[in-house]
């Protein structure tokens, strides 16, 4: 590949960034308010007013212990929402038009995508992550684990946010995954409690969450305590952003719901 | 070199209809070609696979010499495209549009900025470049996307109806800077419903009609296969009838006004002198029809499809 080319490319990515980055400041009301209000909400009801007459959860503050989940669940939403809104709408409104018809290869357009999502993900997490030590005390046990954990997430549901963008014919269809199987999982991924609490064959149908490890590996950052073994928890968030990458460079390829 | 060569290119849908069956095609670089044809004839299925926007099911297609299949990239470097549907983000303002087009084609940015002031004044969009894109009229949106595609400066601008729904006067200058265009090097292919656009701004020529080529050809020529022409006469005084003009087929339409149909052989002269020799007089005169539209409705027609 000549210099030329990849610094076209470069200037391709570098432009979809900045505007995914003008899109998420644009309508910033409903990109990063929204997470902060829900996020500031857990705080005050379940840590401050339940997490008194909860104490403890596996040996630390219950409101130290839900922080690092609340976080990453922020990261998650955010991620995901916003490739999938974003592709999606620009599909709606036939825009996505003006990046088909580009020499931008289908890779970097799926890495574009991506990158805004992971940057309003780690964005909206960093204002979860202020709200939270107004709240509380967050010990840094290990800051790589806590970034590679954190990124790892972020890019994991935003190539999943694109593949339901591309898939997606309606608005319906980009908000029924969120709402049918993202909340569920984040629910059930130990964001609020210690699957140590549940009956042995719950803890082993956790284990099969995806979202169980990525919150765990995080917290594991933070806390040094984890319900899961965290090389493995890496192990299955770098498996899934190399599949989920496959997949979508495959979706973009074909041109499934873009040009059939 | 071919500007763009299309070799028997089949369009499958899934749904089962073959929109182009085995479509063949040369323009030339430097041309300004028509691409004409009724609704759904596969006019913008083509553009669509030659603008990558629609998979192709066969066929080949290069552009200036670069191969759809293998060397992807390059040809779409090649080509502008204004689509016949709006695809303008609705939300970001002029600038940041023809800007961030030029981003996806590697344009650093200065010069993108320099490009958009260029062409945005060209289009009389400058002092709306602030303004976001559903804020405009419909004839400014059709500009925008004209300076959109031409912010790489594409050697090959393909436009599907850019002037549909847009008034005489921004028509008749959206035609002046199509013009300027092309004699600086710009090869152009134009979709319209208006043939008087196709007849006055291009040299060749291609009707497509249910998928397939019904004819493709220099203007000049096609226009010499029209072996008659219809022409409408307003006359002075009115008529009860047709009158008798030897040779030719005159139809009374109302008492002021006569059609007569002239082949190639014949003069107007010839019909003014018969008229005038039985006291009528003529007023004025046009065409009944735009020339090429009589060709097309003829050679749409002949394929039994509705124009």
């Amino acid at each position: 590949m000549s210099t030329s080319v990849a610094r076209a490319r470069w200037i391709g990515f570098q432009t979809i960034i900045l505007r995914e980055c003008g899109r998420i400041l644009r309508i910033w009301g409903q990109t990063i308010v929204p997470s902060a209000v829900t996020a500031a909400l857990y705080f005050v009801i379940f840590g401050t007013l339940i997490g008194r007459r909860i104490g403890q959860m596996d040996g630390v503050d219950y409101m130290q212990y839900i922080a690092p989940g609340l976080i990453m669940m922020a990261v998650i939403t955010n991620a995901y929402a916003n490739v999938s809104s974003s592709f999606f709408g620009a599909k709606f409104q036939r825009f996505l038009e003006e990046i088909s018809v580009s020499p931008l290869p289908d890779w970097l357009v799926v890495l574009g995508y991506v990158g805004g999502g992971v940057l309003r993900g780690l964005l909206v997490g960093l204002v979860v992550t202020i709200i939270s030590l107004v709240f509380t005390h967050l010990p840094v046990h290990h800051v790589l684990v806590i970034f590679a954990a954190v990124l790892l997430t972020a890019v994991v549901f935003s190539l999943a946010g694109f593949i339901n963008g591309v898939f997606a014919k309606n608005f319906d269809q980009v908000n029924w995954i969120p709402t049918f199987i993202l909340t569920p999982l984040t629910y059930f991924g130990g964001v609020f409690y210690s699957i140590n609490l549940l009956p042995p064959w719950a803890q082993s149908l956790s284990h099969a969450n995806p979202v169980l490890h990525m919150v765990n590996a995080f917290r594991y950052g933070f806390l040094g305590r984890s319900d899961v073994d965290v090389v493995l928890a890496f192990a299955i968030m770098v498996g899934a952003a190399v599949a989920l990458f496959g997949i979508a460079l495959t979706l973009m390829r074909r041109g499934t719901g873009l040009r059939d | 070199m071919q500007a763009l060569e299309v070799r028997n290119l089949v369009k499958q849908y899934r749904n089962g209809v073959q929109a182009l069956k085995g479509i063949d095609l040369n323009v030339a670089q430097g041309d300004f070609f028509a691409l004409l044809g009724p609704n759904g004839a596969g006019k913008s299925t083509l553009i669509g696979i030659c603008t990558s926007l629609v998979n192709k099911t066969s066929g080949s297609l290069r552009v200036f010499g670069h191969d759809l299949d293998t060397e992807l990239e390059a040809a779409k470097a090649c080509i502008g495209v204004v689509p016949q549907e709006l695809n303008l983000n609705q939300f970001e303002t002029c600038e940041t549009i023809v800007v961030n087009q030029a981003g996806f084609y590697g344009i650093p940015r200065r010069l993108a900025h320099e490009r958009a002031e260029k062409y945005l004044n060209q289009l009389s969009l400058w002092d709306k470049r602030h303004k976001m894109a559903r804020t405009l009229s419909g004839g400014m949106k059709r500009r925008l996307m004209i300076a959109r595609a031409l912010m790489h400066e594409p050697r090959l601008l393909i436009l599907d109806e850019p002037t549909a729904g847009v008034d005489i006067e921004i028509r008749r200058s959206m035609w002046d800077f199509l013009r300027g265009l092309n004699e600086g090097g710009t090869t152009i292919i134009l979709t319209t419903h208006y043939l008087e656009e196709a007849e006055t701004l291009c040299r060749n020529i291609a009707i497509i009609d249910r998928g397939r080529i019904a004819e493709a050809d220099r203007m000049d020529r096609l226009l010499l296969k029209l072996h008659t022409e219809s022409f409408v006469l307003s006359v002075r005084a009115p008529l009860a009838a047709a009158p008798t003009v030897a040779g030719y087929e005159v139809r009374w339409i109302d008492p002021h006004t006569l059609e007569v149909e002239i082949s190639k052989t014949q003069t107007l002269n010839d019909v003014f002198s018969q008229l005038t020799a039985s006291g009528i007089e003529v007023v004025s005169m046009r065409n009944k029809v735009n020339r090429l539209e009589e060709i097309f409705m003829r050679l749409v027609d002949k394929s039994g499809s509705p124009a």
